[in-house]
């Protein structure tokens, strides 16, 4: 088992390689991708039962990227897991490249499900996890979801739906860190108290603070131990986080660094990492 | 068989499928009493998901299911089922290639009395424009029976258009035979052609007797399976008669008559006119009158085939 250093460390790495691969694309969306790196540390390198030599293996954990423009950070999850060469990474978003700008579960190796149009992730999580049930399956099937994405309609349909088919064998992230395209989620369409709505959808809700290993770890093993009902874990997140100038600014939602501006970030992030492992 | 609807042939083979295929599920919308879907509810309850009323849901679970290596059947009525869910449809069924046969019911104006909101006459246009969806709408109970039994060997997603009304049984169950894209010379003729589609095969045989009667001799072609379009069979017909009537209970826009006019437009232009409806909405009332006030008989068959042939 790792521990809950080196997750920490895995998450910086996925935090140099999604500025280095964005650079390199001259687009995509960084905020969101830093945001959720810790969540796809413990979840890629602790608590999922998956094998990437057998990518396909209908018993493996899924997760499925409900934030579909997050895709940079479950790139850089995944070539860090080897199911792809981390070469790859370079080609993200150009022609002819595996890793599209969201994410293809028919080009990438790992990928569990297309996603990118908002809310729809969840849904197919659901489908997945009542699939497990119906045919006695013991895989589990994790999902991550921005606060933006909760405005989408659709989420709704699935989280009553997961409620009333009481899916504890699935467990959704909300990658909760306030901004989306067009300023602070209580300006454009306030979601709060989401914790209250998805409790009284039927969900087992945690709150944690999304960038502690440790809390991450502990709300996926209580989640475990939950019978009929899913589990809402709300990650509160810095949009951007790790890199100084990009945390909390909404700008940085979909706008790729220029080769200093990550050279900076890249630098602050390694000061960070200096010597722990 | 019996005259019945498209509809009960797809509860028929929904029993037929749940015995023989355990990995078949089926979801539905709270429609299950009018899709049939029921009927497979009840033998097969541990594999019968109800979404509620909620479309969106209905094909974004399903989609998951699919990715799952099982075969998920999704019922709606078209309306809601292609309208409603559209986009769900689009990108996580149609764009990852998944599994999912959509069998819709309640399409065309023959909903009858519940009028406009929930008649589809867009839908063949909307899930024919998607890649890699197959669409199938067929003429009658039998048709119905062996397509929905057909499009769950084959892997990838499908669109099955039903109808709510009963519709004249046209094949006999014993001999016949479905294949996936590929259409039938159901009346032979040299004269004309008439296409058509669903509800409108037997209107179409009607207009071809019709026009026999005055020395026309018409040729109908049954073309079930809309997306991969039977060229072959269109070619043909381009060749051998003076043109084509077309004949769907859809819009003229984007439906049947399109997808006959796109391809022999490229490969072998020829006179082409098209019976559906022209570009409206439909309303209440009984589902053979809606037919007949919109134009969807086999008099406007007649009518048009001769105005090929007379120009």
């Amino acid at each position: 088992m790792k521990s809950n250093q080196e997750l920490e460390n895995i998450a910086n790495k996925l935090r140099i390689d999604i500025l280095n691969m964005l650079t390199e694309s001259k687009s995509g969306h960084p905020g969101g991708s830093l945001s959720a790196c810790e969540i796809l540390s413990v979840l890629y390198f602790d608590e999922m039962n998956i094998d990437p030599k057998n990518p396909e293996d209908e018993n493996r954990d899924r997760f499925i990227l409900s934030k579909g423009h997050a895709a940079p950070v479950l790139y850089s999850a995944l070539a860090e897991k080897n199911y792809f060469d981390k070469k790859e990474l370079n080609k993200l978003r150009k022609i002819d490249s595996m890793l599209q700008g969201h994410p293809d579960m028919k080009g990438t190796p790992g990928v569990d499900m297309s996603t990118g149009s908002l809310g729809q992730g969840i849904s197919a999580a659901c489908g997945i996890a009542k699939s497990g049930k119906i045919f006695n399956k013991d895989y589990r099937v994790y999902t991550l979801l921005g606060d933006g994405e909760v405005q989408e309609g659709i989420v709704w349909e699935a989280a009553m739906f997961a409620g009333q088919y009481k899916l504890d064998n699935l467990v959704a992230f909300l990658d909760n860190n306030g901004l989306q395209i067009d300023g602070r989620n209580d300006k454009i369409m306030n979601i709060q108290p989401i914790d209250e709505k998805f409790e009284a959808f039927g969900w087992n809700v945690m709150k944690i603070d999304g960038h502690s290993i440790e809390e991450i770890r502990e709300a996926l093993r209580k989640a475990r131990e939950t019978k009929g009902k899913p589990s809402m874990i709300i990650a509160k997140t810095i949009k951007g986080k790790g890199v100084s100038f990009m945390e909390d600014i909404c700008s940085w939602h979909g706008k790729a660094p220029s080769i200093e501006e990550r050279d900076k970030a890249i630098k602050e992030i390694e000061s960070r990492m200096g010597g722990a492992e | 068989m019996a005259d019945i609807a498209t509809r009960d042939a797809y509860g028929e083979a929904l029993k037929i499928l749940g015995a023989e295929n355990e990995n078949i599920v089926v979801l539905d919308a709270d429609l299950s009493s009018s899709t049939k879907t029921g009927v497979f509810a009840e033998l097969y309850p541990e594999r019968f998901i109800n979404v509620g009323i909620a479309e969106q849901n209905l094909m974004g679970t399903a989609a998951g299911i699919a990715t799952t290596g099982k075969i998920p059947f999704a019922s709606s009525f078209a309306i809601f089922a292609t309208g409603r869910a559209f986009e769900i449809i689009r990108n996580s069924i149609a764009y990852p290639k998944l599994n999912v046969k959509i069998a819709a019911t309640h399409a065309g104006l023959t909903v009858g009395e519940d009028g406009a909101s929930h008649q589809a006459l867009e839908d063949i246009s909307l899930m024919r424009t998607l890649p890699n969806m197959t669409v199938i709408c067929p003429a009658d109970g039998v048709e119905a029976k062996a397509a929905i039994l057909k499009a769950a060997e084959i892997k990838g997603p499908v669109y099955i258009r039903l109808g709510r009304s009963k519709v004249p049984t046209i094949f006999k169950e014993e001999d016949f035979e479905f294949e996936i894209g590929k259409a039938k010379q159901i009346v032979d003729g040299d004269d004309i052609s008439i296409v058509a589609t669903g509800v409108m095969v037997s209107k179409a045989i009607e207009a071809s007797k019709k026009l026999k009667e005055e020395g026309i001799n018409a040729r109908v072609i049954n073309i079930s399976t809309i997306k991969p379009i039977d060229e072959e069979i269109l070619i043909k017909a381009a060749e051998e008669t003076k043109g084509i009537v077309t004949a769907e209970e859809h819009n003229i826009i984007g439906g049947l008559g399109s997808a006959v006019a796109e391809t022999l437009s490229e490969k072998k232009p020829t006179m082409i006119k098209r019976v559906g409806t022209e570009d409206t909405f439909g309303e209440s009332g009984n589902g053979e009158q809606l037919l007949e006030k919109y134009g969807l008989t086999s008099e406007s068959i007649v009518k048009k085939a001769k105005e090929i042939l007379n120009r």
